[in-house]
């Protein structure tokens, strides 16, 4: 009864609106932080930009963002509130795909767009008609690893994964592309998020004298322990990371450690050297230096995750005005995007939108990133 | 002289029909998402006051228990074991009608555990380790009993998080309706948000009553003479161990209850749900509530995890808790509701439940 | 398994274990003269980093560390004071909720100061892929200057105990409160001194390990639980068993990579923590009889 009460009430209103209403579930705070935080940054910083232009099209965007702190129950309760209660237009976000995947279901029955800045496949495959995401797959990633590797003649590898939806996406990438590429994993170890110190695993994994080179896929910061404990142990063994190494932060965390860790990742790392007809040239540099001239820190990829989410929103509701169903449809649709995780081409049975040439392999040298070249 | 101790039940059971109705008639049917989820949290809080505030021991593992339930509840019935549906032990299931033969979203086929069954097997579970832990645990006091719980609630934790059966550190999505029979249904859907609405706070009144005649019985009086002082209740030949050991593994049915409930209701698990946090959390809303004090339980229970879920703290969720905590422990360490106002409030109800 | 690899292991886990123990004797010291666990003395060692990082941006790190030591001593002052001073009943329940609360507040205090980042002073000597051969194990000089420290803390903190007139009077105060009252001892100040006490140690700690485990806002309930375990395990109370029961359950650890998969690392100092609960809550140093009497 009052759930078909409220529809009557609220159905077209939003469509009409002078602001259109966009929802943002991110976990600024909690143990995903690291992603929220910067996402969240990102999306007040352009949100101020495109009404201070005026809005889209004249039509102003009103942002609300609710810290879910990485709980699904939170993201669920945020969810609904969004969708029945503000009747956003579209959701952005959330961060994880853990609580992506609680609300994935909540969007489609209530039909709001939901631009989510979580990796995992499984947000898009199975294909939901209102449900899209901007970072690149985890399977292409590993891809490009893989490609890497078998270039420089590596076959035999261990894998370091740590405990966090992140981590278990990347394993679960790692042990199945591998036979495709003929790689074999000979030592295949998760370790704790808050791991402290990883000299143990490494002396363990480096006591198998097959073991050509170790990829490690976490968040921060065993990223940077890892590369420690590997090169203080005297083992030069190169050593190879997940995308999620996408922070010069973590570079200078790891200190001289870091040098020659190879890793793929988006170009916003490598935005200055791009050749400068690059379709992304323009737009990351521009995103890098608002972003680290307003917040003084450095741009991360996470926050391009959320960056691209409000920018192909925004284009859509240019091109087909405040309808959802248009929106929803023109997104579908697009085409030839440039953001910063690479250019976006979505379609019906493809609502990531990215291709494989959206990573580029990146290495580090003398403390900075720089393209990867054998 | 019982039935007074149904009166402020009544006054719940009123209010809880008022807030619907108010809902609807000011078309905010919405705040019925928050209220149903608070409920089921407002269910592991009270089981957790008898426990702390009547029995005298402290629990901060209790989101384990959730978690066990909920988890439990949760895998069984998103497994889809229709690539083993030949297996003699599936097909022996599936003959023995446990099983539920159904459809996902995208529409391919899926086999998974009945949610009654699941449901079955999540409480069992629950009150089995509850069962096994509770009598070493229980002995301990003091500090020892407080890290011993915590210890518990922490290896919950790190077992979903690292097991793949439980989703790991995504938790388990896309958990169905919960069919309680033909036409009812725990369900995150919002066509049904007043039925489930109303089977939430059904389960908390039906807990209430059942935790009312609990502590107005002579277990009641038992379990305070505990503790007031084990050793004495020990001389006056009450089994102080066996009473508190089945305190233990009733409050942990509730919360596990509350687990199972909730996950389908949310469709969805997470690790947060076992953290230590959450623990935590629920044993400050007992003391909020005034320790042996059921409904203030209740009451600040539905009042922070209302504002939490809704999000009102912002950034600050975490920070609003710990410094509620510190304040009412500094200032009011027998529970807001006995300060000034709440004082006279509690006395006018003490004349209507007076009489034992 | 070949000699290297076993130091190597053994030199992980000595440098967790000491750490695990100087977390453990700042709660044996808060324990001994109040009664009340300190469930916030994992956000002294994070304090302690988080404040050294920062004015190490525009001072030299000695300086640095210094005075973020004497801060976190302050801020564990101004939490005596504060919250628990002038408190009339310590009961049990009510000390453990207030110092939760004080954990989290300080925990999301931090959050908001220094941000969610990863942070960490740079090595003492040398830098991230320095290391010196030891008995065929490759070791970070960090790690020595852990070790150094540390040992140094816990010999300097029991000469203190035992030579100096408050150390004395710490210790009058642990073992019998009313009768050190009645001796003229201000029993109000001892306390206060415990947590100043138990906040610089815990400082030094979050200071020297910085570089080779980084800061970060949330480290502390982490530290805290592996610390009350050393200090179970050891006794609670007793500072000198739990620098051994640091160093057991450091190099448990580290040698349990071998049979136990890492994910699992951090429930096995939860599980033995239950194991010594349900068997020996004294402790596995100490008798019930010595545990009645409070030594540090």
């Amino acid at each position: 009864m009052l759930g078909s009460l409220a529809v009557v009430a609220a159905g077209p209103v939003s469509s009409h609106a002078e602001t259109i209403k966009v929802g943002a579930i991110l976990a600024v705070t909690g143990p995903a932080s690291f992603l929220g935080g910067p996402e969240a940054r990102t999306l007040e910083m352009m949100v101020e930009e495109i009404n201070a232009a005026g809005g889209i099209n004249g039509t102003k965007i009103d942002l609300k963002i609710d810290d879910s702190g990485g709980n699904p129950e939170k993201a669920i309760s945020f969810a609904k509130k969004f969708i029945e209660e503000d009747q956003v237009f579209a959701i952005i976000g959330p961060s994880t795909s853990g609580e992506t995947m609680k609300i994935k279901g909540i969007a489609e029955e209530g039909k709001t767009i939901l631009l989510s800045a979580a990796a995992a496949e499984v947000i898009v495959n199975p294909v939901a008609k209102y449900v899209f995401k901007t970072p690149q797959k985890d399977s292409y990633a590993v891809q490009k690893i893989y490609a890497t590797m078998k270039d420089s003649g590596i076959s035999k590898i261990a894998i370091l994964t740590d405990n966090t939806g992140f981590g278990s996406a990347g394993k679960e990438q790692l042990e199945k592309i591998a036979p495709e590429f003929g790689i074999e994993i000979l030592a295949n170890e998760v370790y704790d998020k808050g791991a402290t110190d990883l000299t143990a695993v490494v002396t363990k994994i480096r006591s198998n004298a097959d073991i050509q080179a170790v990829v490690n896929w976490s968040i921060v910061p065993a990223q940077a322990i890892v590369a420690k404990n590997m090169r203080q142990s005297g083992w030069e063994a190169p050593l190879f990371q997940s995308h999620g190494f996408g922070n010069i932060k973590y570079v200078e965390a790891a200190g001289a450690a870091a040098e020659g860790i190879i890793f793929p990742a988006g170009r916003l790392l490598v935005a200055d050297v791009l050749p400068a007809d690059h379709p992304q040239k323009e737009l990351l540099l521009k995103y890098k230096k608002d972003y680290e001239s307003r917040f003084k820190e450095d741009a991360s990829t996470f926050g391009g995750h959320a960056y691209d989410a409000l920018l192909i929103l925004t284009k859509a509701v240019e091109q087909a005005g405040t309808d959802r169903e248009k929106v929803r449809d023109a997104i579908e649709n697009m085409k030839n995007v440039p953001g910063t995780g690479g250019v976006f081409n979505f379609s019906p049975e493809d609502h990531n939108g990215l291709a494989l040439d959206s990573f580029e392999m990146l290495t580090v040298k003398d403390g900075k990133f720089a393209v990867y070249t054998k | 002289m019982m039935s007074r101790h149904y009166i402020p039940v009544g006054i719940f059971l009123v209010l809880v029909i008022v807030v619907q109705f108010a809902t609807q008639v000011t078309a905010t049917g919405f705040y019925l998402t928050q209220l149903t989820m608070v409920a089921y949290y407002s269910l592991v809080v009270i089981g957790l006051c008898l426990l702390m505030g009547y029995a005298g021991q402290i629990s901060l593992g209790h989101a384990g228990f959730f978690a066990i339930g909920g988890y439990i509840s949760g895998a069984l019935t998103t497994h889809n074991l229709i690539g083993i549906k030949d297996h003699p032990a599936v097909s022996l299931l599936e003959r023995a009608g446990l099983l539920l033969e159904r459809q996902d979203l995208y529409g391919s086929a899926l086999l998974t555990v009945e949610p009654w069954v699941a449901f079955a097997a999540a409480i069992v579970t629950a009150a089995i380790i509850a069962f096994a832990i509770g009598g070493p645990v229980l002995k301990l006091k003091g500090h020892y009993l407080a890290m011993a719980t915590l210890g518990f609630g922490i290896i919950i934790y790190r077992i979903v998080l690292a097991s793949y059966f439980f989703g790991a550190a995504d938790g388990i999505s896309d958990v169905p309706a919960f069919e309680l029979f033909p036409g009812l249904a725990v369900s995150g859907k919002k066509d049904v948000r007043v039925s489930n609405y109303y089977i939430a706070w059904g389960l908390v009144i039906f807990g209430t009553i059942l935790l009312q005649n609990l502590i107005h019985s002579r277990i009641g009086r038992a379990l305070r003479s505990i503790h007031g002082s084990e050793e004495a209740a020990n001389a006056m030949g009450v089994n102080t161990a066996r009473l508190k050991l089945h305190t233990f593994v009733l409050s942990a049915v509730f919360a596990a209850v509350a687990g199972v409930f909730l996950t389908h209701y949310n469709g969805g698990i997470g690790p947060s749900e076992a953290g230590v946090m959450k623990s935590v959390r629920y044993v400050a809303i007992v003391a909020v509530g005034g320790m042996a004090h059921l409904w203030g339980a209740l009451i600040m229970g539905v009042i922070l995890n209302f504002l939490s879920l809704r999000g009102v703290f912002g950034s600050f969720d975490d920070a609003v808790f710990g410094t509620i905590l510190i304040l009412i422990m500094l200032f009011a360490p027998n529970g807001i509701l006995r300060l000034g106002l709440g004082q006279k409030i509690r006395n006018l109800l003490k004349k209507d439940t007076a009489g034992d | 398994m070949s000699f290297e690899l076993l130091t190597q292991y053994l030199f992980a886990g000595i440098t967790y274990g000491i750490i695990y123990a100087i977390v453990a004797i700042g709660f044996n010291i808060i324990y001994n003269t109040t009664g009340i666990i300190n469930f916030a003395q994992g956000e002294f060692v994070m304090l302690g980093g988080m404040i050294s990082i920062t004015l190490n941006t525009f001072m030299p790190i000695i300086p640095a560390i210094a005075l973020a030591v004497i801060a976190t001593m302050i801020v564990g002052a101004l939490i005596e004071t504060i919250f628990i001073r002038w408190l009339d009943t310590h009961s049990v329940l009510r000390m453990i909720i207030i110092t939760i609360g004080l954990s989290i507040l300080t925990r999301e205090a931090a959050l908001h100061i220094w941000g969610e980042n990863v942070r960490s002073l740079p090595y003492f000597i040398g830098n991230e892929t320095s290391s010196i051969s030891i008995l065929g194990a490759r070791v970070s000089p960090q790690v020595l200057w852990v070790i150094g420290v540390c040992s140094l803390l816990v010999l300097g903190l029991s000469a203190f105990f035992r030579y100096t007139s408050l150390g004395r009077e710490m210790r009058a105060c642990a073992a019998n409160r009313r009768a050190a009252t009645l001796c003229g001892i201000n029993a109000k100040n001892m306390v206060t001194l415990s947590f100043v006490l138990s906040a610089g140690l815990g400082a030094v700690a979050g200071c020297v390990m910085s570089p080779i485990t980084y800061t970060e806002y949330d480290m502390g309930p982490g530290l805290a639980i592996k610390g009350f375990t050393v200090a179970i395990i050891g006794g609670l109370g007793n500072s000198m068993a739990a620098v051994a029961a640091g160093l057991l359950l450091g190099i448990i650890e580290a040698l349990s990579i071998i049979v136990v998969p890492l994910a699992f690392q951090d429930a096995i100092a939860t599980t033995i923590l239950l194991i010594i609960l349900f068997v020996r809550p004294h402790g596995i140093f100490g008798s019930s009889e010595v545990a009645s009497l409070k030594e540090f």
